[in-house]
């Protein structure tokens, strides 16, 4: 599941311009062109509470109306399984592979088993939609200044002791409130919104992979693109078949050890590795985040591991977000990372030669920033979750011409 | 639903003391008397059995099923009279939940004619119709299994969580965190327990302490490791330990293979209850009844097909003590 954590109620869209937020964070725009900062500056705003609507999905899925839905609309036959004796079914999305009897579901919870046939409960079936800063997700090297409108449904294959949405991610689809949003209307309202990207995020796309390929296809036909936020538990055939067809992806590489994953996450650490290495060879712009959870994955030992992973098989361009944790779930009788362990963790990657390591949920930290590798000059500024001053042309510093890897332009 | 003929003491006696028996490690019977097992110091099971609670039909006979309901009940609080036991559990104004079994449709779920019989017995010990539901996760599920759904008016209540809700607060303990149905925490203070003996390719069997697994929102989170320890940590919550008072387990139709769904070539008429209020034990006993069944049929044992159901075992450990599985103290009284 998804360390983004998602707001408790949607955006009004437009309406918030005038905020002393947005005001403030004009100010700071340098780089960015003020209709853009403002767009995004108002919704970074919105995210926070600022105006909200009392339905989930109302104000960005204007036709659901709150009109009774029926089972049936949500239910597609699942791509990936494979049919066993006696009506049983083997699910080939994630690594649990979990065999399901007839009317039964899976670990996930959103796929069932109907007389023989697997089906996903969960598509067009949007429990939560909300237009973001591209940062919030987050991606720091993908569009930056840009929004993304980014939609969940319910359900989650692990089950983090951590999860900040759990209300969703832990629930089965009939449990939350939901609305229909079949894929053409949701690259129609991001493209109504100046969305340049569909953001699959918040619960656990893995579990919701057929939505996820037909909606982006859907935004690609339109101009739009997508992005993913996922835990990567999945197997290398359908992560090559979804997430194939996002235009970058971040993957929540939630510690460096297998007795975290199996007593934290309730998962295994080796798919996740084997999906990033996965990613990497087909192309897929990948970013990585690391939660930092205090005393359960912040020794030395295992930040060193990591990163030494990370620059042998991905190489040292991979941009990898320390982040820092909140007491939320069945986590909450831990403390807040403290700054000088996330600190001590980019120290760590820093010396071991990562180029693009950052301080995440911590606002104003000055690792929240771009930097180029070569030169050092300051490339991308970032406040709180938008982008104030963006320098990159071209791909490259504008200073001494070092490529920065990553997609900068729309 | 007609009243039960009382038995007399002695008479329920005789019978418990030729039919008890405790099932030994290895499985087989050792026949102990009643009065060999005072009750005090073990935890009583009591198996009724009628080779004729179906007739010549496939369906079970209401009254007959009636009457097996009281003697179970008898020999469990070792009562003379069928309205005793429901008087030693109930008190009028408790709001008394009969959680079900749904999930194996008409075929397979807890009996309607068992369910009635409960709430015919609850009545007369006080208890409104009104003031019992009959209920599992979802309403559609209780409909497929034959139930009428009723959710107003002084009639028995009976509808799912899926009305209901959860609660929005988590409840935890050990390694399961969950929301609880508001049936559960509203609806009733006393839950009967109506579970279905059944084979499971998780857990290994399902009864008792399975059952509770239609009370929290997130079950198929609590599958891996044969369910173990999800299933004695669900137990464990506050609002299903302290309020399940008794299990009532449907074993008129059960299976040894190839469950939790209903498969009829892996079933057989067993036209019996398992009435317990320790439930660790009751599953205990259940487990072995389908180890022989398993064995009669030319099965390997749960325990050697690797789905041997552990939890019965956490369930009774020192962290848990929800009941014992030792057989030393466990009274199995066959009526």
């Amino acid at each position: 599941m998804a360390r983004e954590m998602v707001s408790p109620a949607d955006v009004k869209f437009p309406g918030v311009s005038s905020s002393n937020e947005a005001t403030q964070y004009a100010q700071l725009s340098l780089a960015l062109d003020r209709r853009s900062f403002l767009k995004c500056a108002v919704m970074a705003g919105a995210a926070c509470g600022i105006s909200a609507f009392g339905e989930p999905c109302a104000a960005l899925l204007p036709w659901a109306g709150g009109s009774a839905h029926s089972d049936s609309q949500f239910t597609v036959e699942a791509k990936f399984y494979e049919k066993l004796q006696t009506k049983k079914i083997k699910c080939k999305l994630c690594p649990r592979e979990c065999v399901v009897g007839d009317r039964e579901r899976g670990y996930c919870g959103v796929r069932e088993n109907r007389e023989g046939i697997y089906y996903t409960l969960v598509h067009s079936r949007v429990c939560a939609a909300h237009i973001d800063p591209i940062e919030k997700k987050p991606l720091f090297h993908y569009l930056p200044g840009t929004l993304a409108f980014s939609l969940a449904t319910a359900g989650c294959n692990v089950n983090c002791k951590f999860c900040q949405n759990w209300d969703i991610s832990q629930a089965r689809p009939e449990q939350v409130p939901a609305d229909y949003a079949p894929p053409q209307k949701v690259a129609e309202l991001a493209k109504q919104y100046h969305c340049p990207t569909i953001a699959y995020t918040y619960s656990e796309p893995v579990v919701f992979s057929e939505y996820l390929m037909d909606t982006a296809d859907a935004g690609h036909d339109a101009g739009v693109r997508s992005v993913v936020v996922s835990n990567g538990y999945m197997q290398t055939e359908s992560l090559k078949a979804a997430y194939g067809k996002m235009d970058a992806v971040k993957i929540d590489l939630k510690a460096f050890s297998e007795s975290y994953y199996r007593n934290v996450v309730v998962g295994e650490l080796k798919p996740v590795l084997d999906s990033l290495v996965t990613l990497r060879k087909i192309g897929k712009w990948t970013e990585i985040v690391y939660l930092v959870v205090p005393t359960l994955n912040d020794s030395d030992s295992e930040f060193r591991g990591l990163v030494r992973w990370i620059k042998t098989n991905l190489g040292v361009d991979v941009p990898v977000h320390f982040t820092q944790f909140h007491p939320e779930y069945l986590l909450k009788n831990l403390p807040l990372t403290p700054v000088p362990t996330l600190e001590r963790a980019k120290a760590i990657a820093d010396a071991e030669g990562l180029h693009y390591v950052y301080i995440g949920n911590v606002p104003g930290h000055p690792a929240q920033n771009t930097y180029c590798p070569k030169c050092r000059h300051l490339l991308v500024e970032r406040v709180g979750l938008t982008t104030s001053q963006m320098l990159i042309r071209k791909g490259s510093c504008p200073f001494c011409k070092q490529p920065i890897p990553g997609m900068w332009h729309a | 639903m007609k009243k039960t003929e009382g038995t007399t003491r002695r008479d329920f006696l005789r019978t418990c003391v030729a039919g008890a028996a405790v099932l030994g490690a290895s499985g087989r019977l050792e026949i102990l008397a009643a009065e060999q097992a005072p009750a005090v110091a073990k935890s009583r099971v009591v198996i009724v059995r009628d080779p004729m609670l179906r007739g010549a039909g496939a369906t079970v006979d209401s009254q007959r099923t009636q009457n097996l309901l009281d003697h179970a009940m008898q020999a469990l609080f070792d009562v003379d009279h069928t309205a005793e036991p429901w008087k030693k559990l109930v008190r009028p104004g408790d709001l008394v939940g009969l959680k079900v079994n749904a999930l194996g449709g008409r075929a397979f779920s807890s009996n309607l004619q068992l369910v009635e019989a409960v709430c015919e017995r609850l009545q007369e010990a006080g208890i409104k119709a009104k003031d019992i539901v009959v209920w599992d996760r979802d309403t559609e599920e209780l409909e497929r299994a034959g139930f009428h759904i009723s959710d107003a008016g002084n009639h028995v209540q009976c509808f799912g969580t899926d009305r209901a809700g959860y609660e929005e607060d988590l409840v935890t303990y050990g390694s399961v965190g969950s929301r609880l149905s508001k049936i559960l925490t509203r609806n009733c203070n006393v839950l009967i327990n109506l579970p279905v003996l059944k084979d499971h390719d998780g857990a290994g069997v399902s009864m008792a302490l399975k059952n509770m697994y239609g009370v929290i929102h997130n079950p198929n989170k609590y599958h891996p490791n044969g369910c173990n320890p999800y299933i004695a940590d669900v137990n464990m919550l506050p609002d299903i330990r302290t309020k399940m008072h008794l299990t009532v387990c449907d074993a008129t139709t059960a299976t040894y293979e190839g469950g939790p769904g209903y498969k009829p070539q892996y079933s057989w008429k067993n036209n019996a209850l398992i009435v317990a209020r320790d439930p660790v034990a009751l599953d205990y006993v259940g487990w072995q009844m389908i180890e022989r069944k398993r064995a009669e049929k030319g099965l390997k044992t749960l325990e050697a097909e690797k789905r041997a159901p552990s939890y019965i075992a956490t369930a009774a450990d020192s962290q848990h003590r929800l009941g014992t599985n030792d057989l030393r103290k466990i009274a199995v009284v066959e009526v």
